[in-house]
């Protein structure tokens, strides 16, 4: 369907009716807001509460919040939160279990009904992570029924990207600035002398039953190429670039660099990375039971490989040391994740740099393991 | 409440005993109103002060120990205790980590008696304030000041029903991406202690943007090197960084170090 449809055009008015629209289909619009000196992820009710004009600072361990002149509403690139806070939430409740009075235990899984969502703002790098932990929690023989409720039933609205950030490398990871396909309408921000507009594609047909609702207008030639042009300059702005070798061997032939020892050394253990991360999906099962004893349940929070307690075995944790910890989580996300789930676990969006407290870089790190081995290898070789 | 002698028999004993401290960690117990019925029903609560007058007699199946060792008795008398008692629980800073009384381990405890007491004589004590595992084997070791009401009743009912308790050592940080809390050390170079924090609190001082002051002491996986120049780089001077480490788990080894290390310089 991509390019089977003529693309539309609406203006700041289509904007405040798509929330309004999806809001009268029964939908919970989630989308970017400012809050806490922020950007984050929240209920919107209209589009007054989009960042219209607001624009973000980032850096290693750094963001901060900055006015912009255009007045753009999605000139801002990844924040505190990912979608995973909707689509796999901290806490859930799996089953629960009575006992009756007759001493027999009755068990019932959880069957609260999936909330029906529309994600408003979804960025190319975070349309790549849904899809990375659709293959994660659906793939399989053990597909998490639960997600696939709530993923099944929201409304994604991608817009494409064209203000990347100090710490974005999508370029580098093959996730954007552009949307290909997973979603349900595409929007592209343009501001020039001819107005305030977005470029509207279409990706599903509910999709375009939602366009047909709104005021929109066929796309002019102008508008097209404007769109075009400013997501064709994000390519070119990226704040970081991964080195151009495959990260998945690199991964491989560095498991011993001393580069581990020095990161180390940095990290804080503190988990921030994984928390913030749109990809990592580990939790642990939490039993809860009442005072009586008749009543449990079991839950499951996001857990992380930063915490000791995630490998705590009969004897203590396999993952004692914080070089085998951030080893862990690297070598995983930029390579045995290809081994595990066919695809990099990395999408690019930079959040595990900007929220790391004291600014740990993926980035320079995978610099530094990969000048580490070229090294070795130079001194092997003479 | 309905007379204890109206509640079925064989209940577990459980006894709450006091050391230096404020009481706050105690009184958490009396905060728990939901579900204080329900502890009566399952623990018979045999020894508790700050609730009944009557005391019962031990040994105790579960007891609470709040507060630090300050004085000859208190040595004496958590020995006694942990004698009297199947299970042991710290609850809170003092019992765990000395309190904010444990600044008396710096300085000299006669000076501050003589500041302090109009009749310094009176006055007994010992030069330092230490936590219940130094004197005692302990069992729990719950976190915080105060402690968490939450985590006071999942201590207690995994005890009822034999299970280890659900008490994450993991960092505050934790809590805080969980809850939704933007980090006020990254997007307002607020000084925060929370990446250094054992978790409990839910995050609480972050979610209203403040910074963490460690009132649940040092998380089990610190690392003060990298994690100091934070606190620096966001406005604080080597006092400062002193002062903040130097609150209610000042005794904590990890803060102690920590702090010992800036003095040094």
């Amino acid at each position: 369907m991509p390019d089977g449809t003529p693309h539309s055009v609406i203006d700041k008015d289509g904007l405040d009716a798509l929330i309004s629209v999806l809001t009268g289909h029964g939908r919970t619009v989630i989308g970017p807001t400012v809050r806490d000196g922020a950007i984050v992820l929240a209920e919107v009710c209209g589009g007054d509460e989009l960042p219209y004009g607001w624009g973000v600072e980032l850096e290693a361990g750094h963001y901060r919040l900055k006015r912009r002149e255009d007045g753009a509403a999605f000139a801002h690139s990844a924040g505190p939160q990912s979608w995973k806070t909707f689509l796999h939430p901290q806490r859930v409740r799996e089953w629960s279990a009575e006992r009756r009075a007759d001493g027999e235990l009755v068990m019932a899984e959880d069957d609260t009904p999936p909330p029906s969502y529309a994600f408003l703002g979804v960025r190319p790098c975070d349309l790549r992570a849904i899809a990375v932990q659709d293959r994660v929690l659906t793939g399989g023989p053990y597909a998490d029924r639960a997600y696939r409720g709530r993923r099944e039933g929201a409304f994604l609205v991608a817009v494409e990207c064209t203000e990347p950030g100090a710490t974005c490398f999508c370029v580098s990871m093959g996730t954007g600035p552009a949307v290909d396909d997973g979603y349900d309408l595409a929007l592209t921000e343009v501001i020039d002398d001819q107005g305030h507009r977005f470029l509207v594609r279409v990706g599903s047909a509910e999709g375009e039953a939602v366009l047909a609702e709104l005021p929109c207008r066929f796309a002019d030639a102008a508008t097209e190429t404007a769109a075009r042009e400013r997501v064709a300059e994000a390519v070119g702005r990226m704040g970081r670039t991964m080195p151009p070798v495959d990260l998945q061997v690199l991964m491989r032939e560095t498991l011993q660099a001393e580069r581990w020892n020095d990161v180390a050394a940095r990290c804080l253990t503190c988990g921030n990375c994984t928390m913030v991360c749109p990809t990592c999906f580990c939790t642990t099962a939490e039993e809860v039971t009442d005072l009586t004893g008749d009543h449990a349940e079991r839950w499951r929070r996001w857990e992380s490989c930063f915490d000791l307690e995630f490998t705590h075995l009969q004897g203590g944790p396999v993952r004692a040391s914080s070089r085998s910890r951030y080893r862990q989580w690297c070598t995983h996300k930029l390579g045995t994740w290809y081994d595990q789930f066919g695809s990099s676990g990395c999408v690019g969006c930079g959040r595990c740099i900007v929220w790391c407290p004291v600014g740990i870089d993926i980035v320079e790190e995978a610099h530094a393991l990969n000048d580490e081995r070229a090294a070795a290898s130079e001194q092997a070789a003479s | 409440m309905t007379a204890d002698t109206d509640r079925p028999a064989g209940r577990p004993k459980l006894a709450v005993w006091k050391f230096a401290s404020c009481d706050g960690c105690q009184l958490t117990l009396l905060d728990c109103e939901d579900e204080l019925l329900g502890i009566a029903d399952k623990l018979q609560i045999s020894y508790f002060l700050e609730a009944s007058s009557a005391p019962g007699p031990g040994p105790y199946d579960l007891s609470l120990v709040e507060g630090s060792v300050t004085t000859q008795q208190d040595i004496e008398r958590i020995r006694h205790i942990r004698e009297v008692s199947r299970r042991l629980v710290t609850i809170g800073a003092c019992a765990t980590a000395g309190g904010v009384q444990a600044l008396r381990n710096y300085a000299d405890v006669a000076e501050f008696r003589a500041a302090v007491y109009a009749r310094p004589d009176y006055i007994q004590t010992l030069e330092t304030s230490t936590p219940i595992s130094a004197h005692v084997p302990v069992d729990f070791e719950l976190r915080g000041c105060p402690i968490d009401r939450g985590q006071l009743i999942e201590v207690i009912t995994a005890y009822l029903v034999g299970r280890a308790p659900d008490v994450p050592e993991h960092s505050v940080c934790f809590e805080c991406k969980r809850r939704g809390t933007v980090c006020v050390i990254v997007a307002h170079g607020t000084p925060c202690l929370g990446p250094v924090t054992h978790a409990g609190c839910g995050a609480l001082c972050p979610a209203y943007g403040r910074g963490c002051y460690g009132c649940f002491g040092p998380s089990n996986s610190t690392n003060f090197p990298a994690f100091i120049p934070l606190l620096r780089r966001d406005g604080m001077n080597t006092l400062d960084v002193v002062r903040v480490l130097r609150t209610y788990n000042t005794a904590a080894p990890e803060f102690e170090a920590a702090s010992r290390k800036e003095l040094r310089g």
